[in-house]
């Protein structure tokens, strides 16, 4: 059995990318994902990696987006106004297909939100995308250490076989709750040589590499750049959803939520049961692409759904669109924070307890 | 030079790595195509051909540029080259990395970016081309329009008083600690042409060395966006470009000059 160890989900982040082979970082601090860059300015030099602190985010993606196209394993992280700044880059990197790893620990709100304290308020943006051109990113939700560490192997594995960025979505709670992780190396099918990467042509066939634009790829035609594309999103739609599904063959009341709500949901569910009520829990773990087809069987099977995320509501949006109004959808959102006892919470801290979820439940099953 | 034998293929012919292609990219009088020349020219002499990876920013450089050097190329977002180009130096430092970029492109959006890979004192090497507009958008000012100067954007002449003033860019380069070599040039003359290909080998050489950071600023003409015939513009720049940027060789240290430690 691998080693076990007692870290966070951001350590877990760290470690996972680099026992994934991840050797080369690109960062800028911003709370609360300063455990990640903190971990690898430390740790790449041991093994003859690199470290760079970028002047801001959108050089951070940049870098990035060099990096895979040098060929590299590459990625950054950062917190939500980071990942607003790295929309463009993103968006470059869709365009020149090239695979890397972008890791988001969420924080609530726009702008400058609460200044790093916890929310689940980038959904839609993650997953729908912020830049321009109609690209799609692999968006993974981990919900545990374990998943965080496990999450940036499949990351890198998924972003090198389908040459596309790879997102991971955590938020603070995730990425500072510490838990026994299993530091176990996952095994992957073998992935195709980056013939194409730019390192010099005689450190490759002799043959030179150069990248303009997509539609210049593509025989200057646009059209053709995205039927290609939409091929390979198809590909990953038919091979690459995940979720988890929590005691619901039998549920009424079908629970949706990821992330860090998903943990007080799971226990809201658990709760609900004990009390002789039917929740069932419905995890998605891959955001795009989203479970839609598993959560439509899922819910006309219970009848009726509810969502919970931290945040105004945009989770439920693509439960809405996958139920398509067969079955009533509810949600609850970020005023779900109240204090167990009732009281709601003033600050910008506090999360959707599940004896919170176990009230609405009650109400609906 | 003596005992060589003067051909007509040395003097007309084009460098091995000048990507024949069937069309014009730049237009009639645009100083680019002597510097892609150049740069095919000095690559070649200094062997690095096989291991050279060249970013080209937005503009008039970003198709053309990496289309017509055989080398590894990209080009990249507007402004985000020196950034681009430090990862794939830092990933494969055996690579000899430059960066050709404009002045709306270096000077303006990417100047944040640019800077810092300036202050990290990465080992890169960057071509600058000053045709003092933005080319590719339609001859708006960019940070180095001279004042006084016609733009779609100052039609009345570039104004300090709403504009600014003017990007000096190779004497600002020069200040940094991170730069091993920071020039000026023109290619506007067979002469400058020559001095011009000795400052972007000892860019490149820099670079190989491990030294620093290489910069060499090129004022390029702009006919179709100066309004002038390319006869004018090589006036233009004799006449005004190089009063207002002086071409020069602003610093050039060699490994003797950092401190012991850091060599």
């Amino acid at each position: 059995m691998a080693e076990r160890v007692l870290i966070d989900g951001n350590e877990a982040i760290a470690r996972g990318a680099i026992s994934a082979g991840c050797k080369h970082f690109f960062g800028y601090p911003i709370t609360p994902q300063n455990e990640i860059p903190e971990f690898m300015s430390r740790e790449l030099p041991k093994i003859g990696g690199v470290f760079v602190q970028s002047e801001c985010e959108a050089a951070s993606v940049y870098m990035v987006y060099g990096g895979a196209l040098a060929g590299a394993r590459v990625m950054t992280s950062t917190a939500s106004p980071g990942f607003s700044l790295m929309q463009e880059g993103i968006s470059y990197i869709a365009e020149a297909e090239v695979p890397a790893v972008i890791v988001n620990v969420m924080r609530m709100g726009p702008g400058i939100g609460t200044g790093g304290q916890h929310g689940q308020t980038d959904y839609r943006q993650v997953t729908k995308g912020g830049g321009h051109g109609a690209y799609r990113c692999i968006v993974l939700a981990p919900y545990s250490a374990q998943e965080c560490f496990d999450h940036m192997q499949l990351a890198f594995y998924l972003a090198d076989k389908y040459r596309v960025l790879v997102l991971v979505l955590t938020d603070f709670i995730i990425g500072r709750m510490a838990e026994p992780v299993e530091l176990r190396t996952l095994e992957f099918d073998p992935l195709p040589g980056k013939d194409w990467a730019l390192k010099g042509k005689a450190l490759k066939d002799g043959k030179r590499k150069f990248f303009v634009s997509a539609a210049f790829n593509y025989g200057g035609a646009p059209p053709r750049y995205y039927q290609h594309m939409a091929e390979v999103y198809q590909k990953i739609k038919d091979s690459e959803i995940r979720y988890e599904a929590y005691r619901e063959e039998d549920a009424t009341l079908l629970v949706v939520s990821y992330g860090s709500s998903a943990r007080m949901a799971k226990r809201a569910v658990d709760m609900a049961r004990a009390e002789g009520r039917r929740a069932g829990l419905f995890r998605p773990v891959t955001l795009w692409p989203f479970p839609e087809e598993a959560v439509q069987q899922a819910a006309c099977r219970a009848g009726k759904v509810l969502v919970v995320e931290d945040s105004p509501g945009e989770l439920v949006e693509d439960v809405k669109f996958a139920v398509q109004g067969k079955v009533p959808v509810h949600l609850l959102g970020i005023w779900g924070r109240y204090t167990p006892k009732g009281g709601i919470m003033t600050g910008g801290s506090g999360i959707i307890y599940p004896e919170n979820i176990l009230e609405e439940v009650r109400g609906l099953a | 030079m003596k005992g060589e034998v003067v051909t007509r293929e040395k003097v007309y012919g084009s460098p091995k790595l000048r990507v024949p292609l069937p069309f014009r990219f730049f237009c009639p009088g645009c100083h680019y195509g002597v510097i892609v020349r150049l740069i095919c020219e000095v690559l070649e002499e200094l062997g690095i051909e096989g291991r050279a990876v060249g970013l080209a920013g937005v503009g008039c450089s970003f198709g053309p540029i990496p289309v017509a050097i055989d080398i590894d190329f990209t080009a990249c977002p507007h402004g985000r080259a020196p950034a681009m180009a430090t990862a794939i130096k830092r990933i494969h430092p055996e690579a000899v990395v430059f960066t050709v970029q404009g002045d709306g492109d270096l000077g303006a959006i990417g100047l944040g970016c640019f800077m810092n890979a300036l202050l990290r004192g990465e080992k890169l090497t960057t071509i600058f081309l000053n045709n003092a507009c933005y080319g590719t958008t339609g001859g708006q000012m960019a940070p180095t329009t001279i004042l006084g100067m016609r733009t779609t954007t100052t039609p009345e002449g570039r104004d300090p008083r709403t504009t600014g003033y003017p990007l000096h860019a190779a004497e600002l380069v020069a200040t940094m600690k991170g730069v091993a070599y920071s020039a000026r040039c023109t290619v506007h003359t067979p002469g400058n042409f020559r001095r011009a290909k000795k400052a972007v080998k000892t860019a490149f050489q820099k670079q190989m060395d491990g030294i620093g950071y290489g910069f060499v600023e090129f004022l390029s003409a702009c006919p179709t966006n100066w309004r002038l015939s390319p006869p004018d513009c090589l006036k233009f720049i004799s006449e005004k470009m190089i009063t207002e940027y002086p071409p020069a060789e602003f610093k050039n240290i060699d490994v003797s000059e950092l401190p012991v430690e850091w060599r």
